[in-house]
């Protein structure tokens, strides 16, 4: 395992990744997910919408540093945010 | 669109092909992750710099410049090569005894390794000795592509467009071949004109191929390195760098891991980033 170079907060970020991919798999599982239309312009899953929000949360982290700088705090906070809208309403 | 529960068991299915993408892609990737976040000068002295290589990537200016150029290069190879194979495939026979050499024919450049095709051009466009390169100074166009960037540009882009339009040109007849006789009757019962037979007949049909040529291309242009390494070595000055190019150059020649780790990641994102747009629209539009 050496070889990967870990370090203490990548280890804690892929750890939350796994086990937000593991929850979803057993709520998926517990109550199948329906494709339904929310504010996206498309038909979503449970986890389209998961992978959005992964993918917006990257996009809003370095958007953050190309345009605001300083500390990601705040980045982390709308990135939060934005994936519970989007789970619940997206 | 359907309110009915997926059956997820065919899920367990995929569990190989999710072994393999794991030891394959994942792995690789988290390491790179990893390095995108240390300052290794060697690999028993890493230190922890958090997204100090992220900042410095993305404010720096010559990652701009390759993006865009990135950018530029592949929506002009698309633009091009996606009408240009349909247009072929369009007018390959279907059911003649020629048919199959045709299709060879067209897949030879897609069997010349990247690096014999980027010395192929590298050669057939020299101003002083290639074929190319000559005939057209000698209709009177100062042409010499080591030297002139937009030059060095449509080199490139011909390359390119030599290389890759075969593929589409393939999916295109394998889509094209798929569509049945009385489709063709019923558009010339209802009079339909070439142009009519080709937008409401053959374009829906081929919808499906079509996402996996633009795709796919879309993703190999994206990535584009040994053919501009060989052809033009990124030149003239930085004006055919494009970002896998400049990632080589900070991962292999200057061995500076950790930004290009970071580099690496930010080129990633933005690949998952254009696939998925494009992969949901169609699918989106399909439903």
């Amino acid at each position: 395992m050496s070889w990967m170079a870990w370090t203490l907060p990548t280890a804690l970020f892929f750890s939350a990744i796994a086990a937000s991919l593991v929850t979803m798999t057993l709520i998926e599982l517990r109550w199948p997910t329906v494709k339904r239309r929310g504010f996206l312009p498309m038909a979503t899953t449970r986890g389209d919408r998961f992978f959005i929000s992964l993918l917006s949360a990257a996009f809003i982290h370095l958007l953050w540093m190309l345009l605001v700088g300083g500390g990601l705090l705040w980045a982390t906070v709308l990135a939060v945010f934005w994936g519970v809208a989007l789970m619940r309403w997206g | 669109m359907s309110s009915r529960p997926y059956d997820n068991r065919a899920w367990l299915g995929v569990l190989p092909v999710v072994l393999i993408v794991a030891f394959s892609a994942v792995i690789p990737l988290m390491t790179v992750v990893n390095y995108s976040v240390q300052d290794i000068l060697d690999f028993n002295s890493r230190f922890f710099v958090g997204f100090e290589w992220y900042r410095e990537t993305l404010n720096d200016p010559r990652f701009v410049d390759a993006f865009l150029r990135q950018i530029g290069f592949s929506a002009t190879v698309l633009a091009l090569e996606i009408p240009l194979g349909i247009f072929v495939a369009k007018g390959l026979p279907k059911n003649s005894r020629m048919t199959p050499f045709l299709l060879v024919f067209l897949a030879v450049p897609l069997l010349i390794p990247w690096n014999v095709v980027g010395t192929i051009w590298q050669i057939f466009a020299r101003a002083d000795i290639g074929l190319l390169g000559v005939a057209i100074n000698a209709m009177g166009i100062d042409y010499n592509y080591t030297s002139e960037p937009m030059h060095a540009w449509l080199t490139l882009v011909a390359m390119d467009i030599w290389h890759w339009t075969s593929l589409v040109a393939l999916l295109s007849f394998a889509g094209l071949t798929s569509i049945p006789e009385p489709y063709y009757q019923a558009a010339e019962l209802d009079g339909a004109n070439r142009w009519q037979v080709l937008r409401f007949v053959e374009l829906p049909r081929l919808k499906g191929v079509l996402t996996i040529a633009v795709l796919l291309r879309l993703m190999d242009s994206f990535m584009i390195y040994t053919e501009p390494f060989v052809l033009t070595g990124g030149g003239p000055g930085n004006t055919t760098t494009f970002l896998s190019q400049y990632l080589a150059t900070m991962a292999v020649g200057q061995f500076d891991l950790g930004p290009a780790a970071a580099f690496s990641v930010i080129y990633f994102l933005f690949i998952l980033l254009f696939c998925w747009l494009f992969y949901t629209s169609v699918v989106a539009r399909d439903e």
